[in-house]
């Protein structure tokens, strides 16, 4: 059986939005939905300067802590919920994601997981997507093993603060208060 | 209902260290603000890392894989076909999934507010191509061979001809956005993103394959490219049941 090696990550280069978004893209859910909330942020380079080619992506379960997905072993959620959420940064930098909160995962080894969205980060100058986590300050994160796991001092760069309208997640990709990045 | 502990999930293997580019590639300028110097945090593969988006038929358009074809009239320069299959590292295809790309023009040109190399713009082309793998993993393009163009990374820099593709694999894990170049390219030797990666044989991967077979007589070349995203471990519960 024969292992075939990973095809390589290359840049998304400055051209990105001719190929990645879609008009919907940043709609999770459709808009109007009861409940749902924008989150909006800002990613940043290692000056502080916003990046304006970048690209969030984000993937989460729904509201149930269901993924409609067959790798679910607790069965295919079938709630036909897309949990992808895809949005370029504008000429400021920022993104926007309108979606529901997630539910509460299990974690598998005992315990649960706080309600959190996976997100990678793609942009022009970066030959790979990062990765990282949303969390959200209203919520309850204290039993997340993740979480847990981050420096404390750095912690407070996955979590979304509360703001009118939903919660706003900044990225910074460099430098002071650099976002939490993980391998996976 | 299974109980929340001891799931069993899939696990993904991790590619070897020099698959990828170093995030910090000097050679590539814009590396330099726009990598992590922190290291990274190891997040375990949980039920979120192990699903992803199933983004399939509702995401395409008539004539979304053949970007000859987009317009009244026929776009110039070389007509290409591009086919391959997406692969786990194990072999297995992936299916019903969907396959982005997006390129320059004959000329080299993108149509993008933001390139300001002066090749022509083609109005019969916009370099956008959408598809979905088919059961057993294969996807298909019709487009035009992409041309070269200068940027401004380093002296005389010119990127070697090349198509952006974008695949999403069955699970978070395996999102992978790359570049597919073209065979015998004398522009390889000075392209620091082409050379960003450390592995010589990892690189060749990114090198499509003329392929005769699939060419077309009186129409168009073609060239063939398989994209292999990250194989799972065996998984411990697959052993188990084995002794089942």
């Amino acid at each position: 059986m024969g292992r075939l090696g990973t095809t390589p990550s290359q840049t998304v280069g400055p051209y990105l939005t001719i190929g990645l978004p879609w008009e919907d893209g940043p709609l999770v859910v459709p808009e109007g939905t009861a409940g749902a909330v924008w989150i909006r942020g800002t990613v940043f380079d290692g000056e502080g300067a916003p990046v304006p080619d970048a690209l969030i992506e984000t993937w989460q379960a729904d509201p149930e802590g269901r993924f409609d997905h067959p790798d679910d072993p607790r069965g295919r959620g079938g709630s036909g919920f897309r949990g992808f959420g895809r949005c370029p940064t504008d000429e400021h930098g920022e993104y926007r994601i309108f979606t529901l909160l997630p539910g509460i995962l299990p974690s598998g080894h005992g315990g649960d997981q706080a309600r959190h969205i996976d997100v990678s980060v793609f942009a022009r100058g970066m030959l790979n997507r990062v990765v990282t986590r949303i969390y959200f300050e209203d919520q309850d994160n204290s039993g997340d093993a993740v979480l847990a796991s981050v420096p404390a001092e750095r912690r407070a760069t996955l979590v979304a603060a509360k703001t009118e309208a939903g919660y706003r997640f900044d990225v910074r990709l460099q430098g002071e208060g650099e976002t939490v990045f993980f391998a996976v | 209902m299974a109980t929340p502990t001891g799931l069993r999930l899939p696990r993904y293997r991790q590619d070897p260290e020099d698959t990828h580019a170093p995030m910090d590639f000097a050679g590539y300028r814009s590396t330099k603000l726009r990598h992590p110097k922190q290291p990274l945090v190891l997040l375990p593969q949980m039920l979120t890392e192990v699903t992803g988006p199933l983004l399939g038929p509702g995401r395409l358009g008539e004539h979304d894989n053949d970007l000859t074809r987009q317009h009244s009239g026929e776009p110039q320069g070389q007509r290409i076909i591009v086919t391959g299959r997406l692969l786990d590292g194990g072999g297995r295809p992936i299916r019903d999934s969907l396959v982005e790309i997006w390129q320059a023009n004959a000329g080299g040109r993108y149509r993008h507010t933001g390139d300001r190399w002066p090749s022509p713009l083609d109005p019969n082309f916009d370099g956008l191509g959408r598809a979905l793998t088919d059961g057993d993993g294969r996807y298909e393009f019709t487009t035009i061979k992409p041309g070269a163009y200068p940027w401004k990374n380093h002296d005389n820099a010119w990127r070697p001809a090349h198509i952006h593709f974008s695949v999403f694999g069955a699970a978070f894990t395996q999102r992978l956005v790359t570049q597919m170049y073209f065979p015998d390219d004398p522009l390889f030797g000075q392209d620091p993103i082409f050379n960003s990666i450390p592995d010589e044989k990892a690189r060749q991967r990114m090198i499509s394959r003329f392929d005769l077979e699939r060419t077309e007589e009186q129409w168009a070349l073609a060239f063939q490219f398989d994209i292999v995203v990250r194989g799972r471990e065996q998984s411990v519960f697959e052993d188990e049941e084995d002794e089942d």
